[in-house]
């Protein structure tokens, strides 16, 4: 790629990206209280990152984010999220029952609210790493976009 | 919930202006329905269809369906799109025109579903009754349930992450062996980079 070519979308890119990062956070662990939560923030987490591949290249992309990286990412959250209902196993309760994953006395929520926070975790770095990894899959064979696709 | 009154005022027809922007976005998804329809340059098409999630994601917020809104943006209009942009790159950048003649089943198909989703809301709840089946049981259950079993605010999480949490659990899944099978089918990242890399090299495309 020429590279004063897209200088203005660089430009713009290099400024969106890690706004984009910082709202997949956001909407990531302000799930609680407003719409959103672990999907979301991995889909819009994964667009930031496609989004540099677009722009800068994937081979850059791949320094960035190794492809195995993204796929032990995925596989991770789903494990992830799965230990949790193992744990709430062990603790004596059934699969994915929260209330016995902390124990916070009687009353308490504590072990919904520390149950929810870990899958939602689960959540991003599992839609996070399939989506990664589905664009690294399509994007891996044509590593640039030619100009006259533009 | 119990007012009467407030039943009879929640469940009339919207008010003008949203009628209005009701009628402005859903002629906008038809127009652009339209033409992607007609397109041939798959890039063109691409970029509509990430506008026609853009526009259905409108349409979610306007019937107060904000989740909803906010997964079609992210997912519809965002990485969608990417994908498709990439797939777009691996063959032709148009589609061949296919004969008149070969148009006449999709459109019958689609004409006669149309009408009979068209017949089927005759039978369905107005927008926002609260007397429906939907909202009567199930959802008023979990809005007074929700804040003392769960202590989270947004019902649609804690539905989502605690009671359904198995579901959650699947979606995951899914996602998951839908990113291996992809990967599986068209080759892990490095593999064909490094294949179409060589390629490059040899100065082919």
């Amino acid at each position: 790629m020429n590279p004063d070519h897209h200088v203005i979308l660089r430009v713009t890119a290099k400024f969106l990206i890690p706004v984009i990062t910082l709202y997949a956070f956001y909407v990531q662990f302000h799930g609680e209280y407003s719409p959103g939560g672990g999907f979301q923030a991995g889909v819009i987490f994964a667009v930031g990152i496609i989004l540099y591949a677009l722009i800068f290249g994937v081979v850059d992309t791949l320094k960035l984010v190794p492809p195995i990286f993204a796929r032990y990412l995925a596989l991770f959250g789903f494990l992830l999220y799965g230990g949790v209902g193992v744990w709430a196993m062990m603790n004596g309760g059934n699969f994915l029952d929260y209330d016995f994953v902390a124990d916070g006395g009687p009353g308490s929520n504590l072990g919904q609210l520390v149950g929810i926070i870990i899958i939602e975790l689960g959540v991003l770095f599992g839609v996070a790493g399939s989506m990664l990894t589905i664009f690294y899959a399509f994007a891996g064979r044509a590593p640039e976009i030619d100009d006259e696709d533009w | 919930m119990t007012d009467p009154a407030a039943v009879e005022t929640l469940s009339t027809t919207p008010e003008l202006p949203i009628l209005l922007i009701d009628v402005a976005l859903l002629s906008m998804m038809g127009m652009v329905a339209v033409a992607i329809a007609r397109l041939r340059s798959l890039f063109a098409i691409v970029m509509l269809s990430g506008i026609y999630s853009l526009f259905s994601a409108t349409w979610f917020v306007v019937v107060d369906a904000v989740d909803v809104a906010f997964t079609e943006a992210a997912v519809g209009a965002g990485i969608s799109t990417a994908v498709l942009l990439g797939a777009m790159l691996l063959t032709a950048r148009t589609a061949k025109a296919d004969k008149p003649l070969k148009r006449l089943a999709p459109l019958l198909v689609c004409v006669t579903t149309g009408a009979l989703l068209l017949y089927a809301t005759i039978d369905l709840p107005g927008f926002g009754d609260p007397n429906s089946p939907a909202n009567a049981y199930l959802a008023q259950e979990y809005l007074t349930r929700n804040y003392p079993d769960i202590g989270i605010p947004n019902v649609v999480t804690s539905i989502l992450a605690s009671y359904r949490g198995f579901d959650t659990y699947g979606e995951v899944g899914v996602v998951f062996i839908a990113g291996v099978a992809v990967a599986l089918l068209l080759g892990f990242g490095e593999r064909s980079l490094a294949a179409s890399l060589e390629k490059k090299n040899r100065g082919g495309r």
